[in-house]
């Protein structure tokens, strides 16, 4: 009875689940009549505007991944061999992206580095660029965060740093050939988030007035048919291809990782 | 003066002093060991000399050259790990080339030195495993390879058999102790097992407290210590109560026998002094008829008797309390029955008094 009971429970979620992921796919091959066709596939790849877009995101995305690393790596190695009592407030710090709203902190953005303010970042194409590298930044911060402190937390970190220092290494060295090898499977985990974000992201690309996938998404909801439906199949695609490298990284890393 | 010398050495977490005014000079070559219990201060010295702590006050000199206040990566130091310590993302190889690239060395040099390494370590067909593929004595080597490759002035090694099996530690002692003669390496030792210490070092260090309480070669602090600490810590130890009748004189009475010690007492006629003795210089006799008078002798029972192959460690009672005695395995001489009644002898000379 009660082996049903949870064989129906797993059931309702893979319909709730999938039903509409069904339906969309199915909508999205419907564009010519009476038959399937990826006509509507055709048609978003052959959208300059789309091309413009996505492009722009995934070099945003890829700029964020560099650029949270190059924060992120180094000061969660910092906090943890020399302050390691700051981690608390660490989480806490990191974990406020998640709660507060995108929309109050690109509002705050804009006050601060409006054309009129002691740094105006809004002023220029490239200074805005910036900014919402920033902002995605954040945004990917929870998980690149908790990625790279696991990953961290998985070596003896101040043996090795003491090691290589001991022959020679200064601290670049230090992070760079010892810290970020022995990190990289949970960076390229953060990464992949980080990418998944930023390629869906609508509130700071919109509020910033950048030409971005998410706004592009949001237009082509209100404007067209049948591409929609097959920019959500791709996206959704996108996602997973995302979450199925993490998982891939991480069993590729098995043979190095060792057992003590 | 010596080659690495150490002097007035402080070093305070907050208010807690953690090691007190530590002096010590090491010769060019020389191999020398810090022992002492754990949490008195032998690693915060090590730390010290590597630079990965800032001495509260004091100086560090290497070769005449005052590195006190140098940065880690410039001292020129090896160090091994407890934790082995290698880079787990690198092969053998590149662990022990590390050094070498740092320092820029050509490629060519680093696969000579490396190859060198490894010989000298005995795994000279390991340099493409990985750290993990490697036994924890396999591990540690390739940590000593690594160390030694950059040719440093000083090595220091942190209680590096501590985490291996009995078996390979004994093995490895010898092994790092060779290769520290072939190299003349001067060497710090880190250790908590004083057989350790006695069996590889020229000197040992015996620490307490955050000081050093005796510095000397293993046979003088083994048969000669000079504090009650190192006399406990170092070997095993039976202490006996006496009652000095003439201090300068050094005669004593045990259980109202007469004992001649080789040296003076300092302490008054009447006083009680505490004397030790290692297990190795008491000898038992089986048939106590055979002590003539006059000869001291301590009536005892045998209480355990321990067979551990080449030594047979006998507990005896005594009205002074127990004593422990080794005894040398001979195939005619089966060691003595539980209860026996035996007389035990030892010389005043072989006494140790505690301060
Ligand atoms: N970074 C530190 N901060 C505070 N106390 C420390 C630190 N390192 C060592 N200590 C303290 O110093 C004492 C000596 O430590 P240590 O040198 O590691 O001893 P040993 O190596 O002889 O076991 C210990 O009581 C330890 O708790
Ligand atoms: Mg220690």
């Amino acid at each position: 009875m009660k082996r049903i009971l949870s064989w129906a429970a797993i059931a309702v979620g893979v319909v709730y689940f999938f039903l509409p992921l069904v339906g969309m796919l199915e909508f999205s091959l419907k564009m010519r009549r009476g038959e399937y066709s990826l006509d509507a596939y055709r048609s978003v790849m052959g959208d300059p505007q789309f091309q413009a877009t996505f492009g722009y995101s995934v070099v945003m995305a890829c700029l964020t991944i560099v650029f949270g690393v190059l924060v992120v790596v180094p000061t969660v190695f910092w906090v943890r061999l020399k302050l390691p009592r700051l981690r608390p407030f660490m989480e806490f710090i990191t974990l406020l992206p998640l709660v507060i709203p995108p929309i109050v902190i690109v509002f705050g953005y804009i006050r601060l580095f409006n054309t009129s303010s002691w740094l105006p970042l809004t002023g220029t194409t490239l200074g805005t660029d910036f900014l919402l590298m920033c902002g995605y930044a954040v945004l990917a911060l929870p998980y690149m965060y908790r990625a790279v402190d696991t990953g961290l937390a998985a070596i003896d970190l101040r043996t090795l740093t003491e090691a290589a220092q001991s022959l020679g290494a200064g601290w670049i060295t230090v992070l760079a050939k010892v810290i970020l090898p022995n990190v990289l499977v949970a960076v390229l985990s953060g990464a992949f988030l980080t990418f998944a974000i930023v390629i869906g992201e609508y509130v700071f690309a919109a509020l910033l007035d950048r030409p971005a996938f998410g706004p592009y998404l949001v237009w082509a909801g209100g404007n067209k048919a049948y591409e929609p439906a097959a920019l959500a199949v791709m996206t959704f695609a996108l996602t997973w291809a995302c979450m199925m490298l993490i998982q891939l990284a991480t069993k590729f890393s098995k043979h190095t990782r060792m057992p003590r | 003066m010596a080659y690495l010398d150490l002097s007035a050495l402080q070093k305070s977490f907050g208010a807690n002093q953690v090691v007190k005014s530590f002096d010590l000079g090491v010769a060019k070559g020389e191999f020398v060991s810090l022992l002492g219990p754990s949490g008195c201060g032998k690693t915060t010295v090590l730390r010290m000399v590597a630079g990965f702590e800032t001495p509260t006050h004091g100086a560090i000199k290497i070769d005449g050259q005052d590195v006190t206040h140098l940065r880690p990566n410039q001292r020129n130091i090896g160090m091994v790990f407890q934790a082995y310590a290698l880079f787990p993302n690198l092969t053998v190889a590149q662990n022990v080339g590390f050094g070498l690239k740092i320092a820029g060395v050509s490629a060519k040099e680093i696969i000579a030195r490396v190859a060198e390494m490894l010989a000298l370590i005995g795994l000279p067909e390991m340099g493409a495993r990985y750290p993990f593929q490697l036994s924890g004595g396999q591990q540690q080597r390739v940590a000593l390879a690594r160390a030694l490759a950059p040719r440093p002035r000083v090595l220091l090694l942190d209680e590096p058999l501590s985490a291996l099996d009995a078996k390979i530690r004994v093995s490895l002692r010898a092994e790092i102790r060779d290769i520290q003669r072939k190299l003349g390496i001067t060497t710090i030792f880190v250790t908590h097992d004083q057989e350790e210490a006695l069996s590889m070092s020229d000197r040992v260090v015996v620490m307490n407290g955050g000081r050093a309480e005796q510095v000397g070669a293993p046979f003088e602090i083994y048969n000669h210590p000079k504090t009650r600490f190192v006399a406990q810590f170092v070997g095993t130890l039976n202490t006996l109560d006496a009652i000095v009748t003439n201090p300068a004189g050094g005669e004593v009475t045990v259980q109202g026998q007469p004992l001649r010690l080789p040296q003076a007492i300092s302490a008054q006629a009447g006083a009680t002094v505490g004397l030790a003795l290692r297990p190795e210089v008491v000898h038992l006799e089986a048939d106590a008829d055979q002590i003539s008078r006059g000869d001291f002798a301590l009536p005892a029972r045998i209480a355990a008797v321990q067979f551990l192959g080449a030594v047979i460690r006998v507990k005896a009672e005594t009205a002074a309390g127990a004593i422990s005695l080794d005894l040398f395995n001979r195939p005619d001489a089966p060691p003595p029955p539980l209860g026996a009644e035996v007389a035990l002898r030892f010389r005043g000379q072989d006494v140790i008094v505690l301060a």
